[in-house]
């Protein structure tokens, strides 16, 4: 599966590896500088382990417009999108919102469409809340099937890769210093323990690693309040809505409110970072889903704040929508980068020494 | 281009070069609440001149220091700097870039400098040299951007042309700034141009038309404007005007700024030929790192300037990577037809030098004393017939790192004219390391020379003041 991405990869990479001036800041570099040549599984490997902290264009003497035209954030980028189209199913789908992000924000407009539809179509006769709008089976037989169908075709592509980059069986130790690598976000800290260059250019901020876990502790907060809800619901027969000093809320609110800032961070560093050190399709498809997060986060918070009022309806089909829709696209959308990164890291630890055919 | 709408031309100090020793000077002045400008004269894009290229200095350390293990005494640090310069050395000014080299490591992290274990594949300079996080472009930001929160004024695009002295005063600075020549009138002067190895036409004055065949490792931006300058208006000069540092690089590099990736590490495991496909020197005389400049210096004496390092298969992994791949074949003939050799010449070279070798023990890592028995030119080390197809080669050229003259300084950096020293004129980097590298190179001296004499320049030119 050799794309312009990997050709282009291996000829910058090589470059780096007669230099190795970079080694030093992040676990990419360090995968290099152990190899003598690059295979298209091992670009793969090494795109994914790169953060795109962008200290490696920033440090390099042969950037444009020397005639090398060194970029290896962003080479590494185009690599990674290819790789997410390569390992989604189907494909067809994945190209066409690699192509067109915007498409994953007419699924939204469609899912919006598909929910308010169903509220009016199939009004329940019993229920309380919002389930006296939409009823729990009708929502039950709408997200479950629309978050376990997209993630069971992920995990297929999962699998491959895991195949691809030479995964062995995973041992706890290897998870474990996988996870210390996600959680601490190593390969953002410059190495130096400075931060990356992704927004103030030649300087060094944490700036990047803040917001990403400001989403990131939002997310998990918001998963914990979600399945805290489900148990409520099901070993103690205690449906929603529930109190503020609930478990799905106490844990809901502060997610909620995390990512929304952590988006709109998120977000403002993107508008500074310089455009051409990432791939340009890349870059949007990330951009739609920082506002779909956010979009989901917010009308959950809003939900929240405004259910007792005459808006409840209308917050609750635009929060189910940006919910289904954020389902559908979980295949297709960064969200995809956690898992590949989790693994690509996991890789990492198993011997730092990667499969060559060569 | 310039950072500043306006441009002051009276400053307190002025600084001609945008490299590390500049860039030092600038910070060090600055800090004595100097108005302080600098004037690069690349463009943005390709600020800070060869020491954009580098990797490390050398430093002295009594106990480890940072990424630096071990100790490396005053002591033991200059034997090695007397050995390869075989003493042809300042020993006061060396003594003072040693001495000083500690505490400039602390100078450098305290300005967001940052340094990293020694490179994989460097691991021999692991207790002498600090190698720098992300290179020498990585250390040039870090010091651009102090330099920028400090207040200092720098300007891109700035070429100084020419300074006007009067018995022992610089008078005024003249420099190219967006196709107009401004005139400074500074309080002080300091001067860290760098050398001339880019001036294609100096070097055919020391070198004859072979220069035009040289490579140029780093910026095209010293060509030593200042330097000659300086030169014809009575400043004392230092190192054998007709000297370079030239090694053996990878013939297919850019003219200039190819950097560290165009070196070769490969000739030892090979037989090296001329366009004739004849031998002409010792391989395997010593390890490759004393022995990179003189191939320098022996391929510039080929016609054309050009050799080819021939190894094969057995050898292709015993060396760093290099940045292009090399040129392949599957027999000789093919590899000579890829390489434009003459194939009969090249197979009977090969098989003279085969039948030359004898049984023994190869170690890549040390002199393994495997030499040629009854070859002339002998090869004395690592000599293992050169016959497991594929067949690779790569061509290889002068590749010129710096030049050895210089402004002639004294133990405060200030230079000294035939008139005595300057009153208000100081030098620091390559375009004075002459007073202290008389010949030879020590890894990573030359970032500490321009270090220490910058930080030393910068002093003494706001005390000045
Ligand atoms: C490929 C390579 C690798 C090297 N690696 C190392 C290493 O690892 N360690 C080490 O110690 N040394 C190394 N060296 C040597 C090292 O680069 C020099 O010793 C050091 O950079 C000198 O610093 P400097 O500030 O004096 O000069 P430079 O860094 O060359 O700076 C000179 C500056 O002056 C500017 N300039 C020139 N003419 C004018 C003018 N007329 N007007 C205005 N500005 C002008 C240039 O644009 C440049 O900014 C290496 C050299 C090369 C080529
Ligand atoms: S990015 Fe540039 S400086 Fe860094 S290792 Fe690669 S070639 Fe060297
Ligand atoms: S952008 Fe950062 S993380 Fe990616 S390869 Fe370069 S230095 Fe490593």
């Amino acid at each position: 599966m050799s794309s312009s991405a990997h050709n282009e990869a291996r000829r910058q990479l090589q470059i780096c590896n007669a230099c190795r001036y970079c080694e030093g800041y992040c676990a990419a570099f360090h995968s290099i500088t152990q190899l003598r040549t690059f295979d298209d599984n091992t670009i793969t490997h090494i795109a994914n382990l790169c953060h795109n902290c962008r200290g490696c264009f920033y440090a390099c003497q042969y950037t444009d417009p020397h005639e090398f035209a060194l970029n290896v954030p962003r080479v590494l980028s185009e690599v990674r999108s290819h790789t997410g189209m390569e390992y989604s199913w189907p494909k067809s789908i994945a190209r066409l919102f690699h192509r067109f992000p915007k498409n994953m924000a007419y699924i939204m407009i469609v899912s919006l469409a598909a929910i308010l539809l169903i509220m009016i179509g199939l009004p329940p006769t019993t229920g309380k809340g919002f389930y006296a709008i939409m009823s729990h089976n009708v929502m039950l037989t709408i997200f479950l099937p629309a978050f376990l169908i997209p993630l069971m075709g992920f995990t297929v592509g999962l699998r491959r890769y895991w195949r691809d980059i030479g995964g062995r069986s995973i041992r706890i130790s290897h998870l474990s210093e996988g996870l210390r690598q996600a959680a601490t976000l190593e390969n953002l800290s410059g190495g130096h323990g400075d931060g990356c260059n992704f927004e103030r250019h030649e300087r060094f901020t944490h700036q990047r690693r803040y917001a990403h876990h400001a989403i990131a502790c939002g997310f998990l907060l918001c998963l914990a309040s979600t399945l805290s809800g489900t148990i409520l619901h099901y070993v103690f027969n205690q449906p929603a809505p529930y109190p503020v000093f609930s478990l799905p809320k106490t844990l809901g609110i502060p997610g909620g409110l995390l990512i929304v800032i952590g988006c709109l961070w998120m977000h403002g560093l993107k508008k500074r970072a310089h455009p051409e050190l990432s791939d340009s399709s890349h870059a949007k498809a990330d951009d739609v889903f920082l506002w779909l997060l956010g979009l989901v986060a917010l009308s959950g918070l809003l939900l929240f704040g405004l259910g007792h009022t005459i808006l409840m309806p209308t917050l609750l089909a635009l929060h189910l929508a940006s919910v289904l829709t954020f389902f559908l696209l979980i295949p297709y959308s960064k969200m995809t980068h956690a898992f590949f990164r989790l693994l690509t890291l996991v890789k990492h630890a198993q011997g730092k020494s990667i499969l060559n055919k060569n | 281009m310039s950072k500043h709408q306006t441009i002051n031309f009276q400053p307190d100090i002025l600084v001609v070069g945008g490299g590390n020793a500049a860039l030092t000077a600038a910070i060090t002045a600055r800090k004595f609440r100097k108005t302080v400008v600098v004037l690069e004269a690349a463009p943005c894009a390709y600020r800070g001149g060869n020491s954009r290229h580098t990797r490390n200095f050398r430093c002295m350390h009594r106990a480890p220091l940072g990424v630096l293990s071990d100790q490396y005494s005053e002591d033991e640090f200059l034997d090695d700097l007397l050995k390869v310069t075989r003493c042809n050395t300042n020993e006061t000014l060396a003594r003072i870039a040693i001495r000083e080299s500690e505490s400039m490591y602390h100078w450098m992290e305290e300005h967001g400098v940052r340094f990293q274990p020694s490179l994989s594949g460097t691991l021999s300079l692991s207790q002498t040299n600090a190698f720098f996080l992300g290179g020498g472009k990585a250390l040039l930001n870090a010091l651009y951007a102090t330099a920028e929160d400090l207040g200092v004024e720098l300007h891109y695009d700035a070429e100084v042309t020419h300074l006007v002295i009067s018995g022992t005063e610089v008078n005024d600075v003249y420099a190219h700034i967006n196709n107009q020549e401004l005139q400074f009138k500074p309080s002080s002067v300091i001067v860290a141009s760098g050398g001339f190895q880019a001036d294609i036409d100096g070097l055919c004055r020391a070198w004859g038309q072979a220069a035009r065949n040289f490579i140029i490792r780093g910026t095209p931006f010293n060509k030593g404007q200042v330097l000659n300058n300086l030169l014809q208006q009575n400043m004392l000069s230092v190192g054998d005007p007709t000297q370079c540092h030239a090694v053996a690089i990878d013939g297919r590099s850019p003219k200039f700024d190819g950097g560290i990736v165009t070196r070769l590490d490969c000739v030892p495991f090979s037989v090296v030929v001329n366009h004739k496909a004849e031998r002409f020197y010792d391989e395997g005389e010593d390890l490759w790192p004393k022995r990179y400049a003189i191939w320098g210096r022996l391929i510039a004496h080929q016609q054309d300037q050009i050799a080819y390092s021939i190894i094969d298969s057995q050898s292709i992994n015993l060396f760093m990577p290099s940045v292009f791949p090399p040129v392949r074949g599957d027999s000789i003939e093919e590899l000579a037809q890829n390489l434009a050799l003459p194939a009969k010449e090249l197979a009977k070279i090969l098989q003279t030098f085969n039948a030359a070798c004898r049984a023994g023990h190869f170690d890549p890592n040390c002199l393994d004393g495997l030499g040629t028995v009854g070859l002339k030119p002998q090869k004395s080390n690592w000599a293992r017939p050169i016959d497991q197809p594929p067949f690779y080669g790569y061509p290889l050229r002068p590749g010129v790192t710096f030049t050895y003259l210089g402004l002639k300084i004294d133990e405060s950096a200030r230079v000294e004219s035939r008139c005595g020293p300057m009153a208000n004129l100081w030098a620091a980097g390559e375009i004075m390391a002459g007073s202290i590298l008389g010949e030879g190179y020590l890894a990573g001296f030359g970032m500490t020379i321009g270090s220490v004499f910058g930080r030393i320049a910068g002093q003494e030119a706001a005390r000045h003041v």
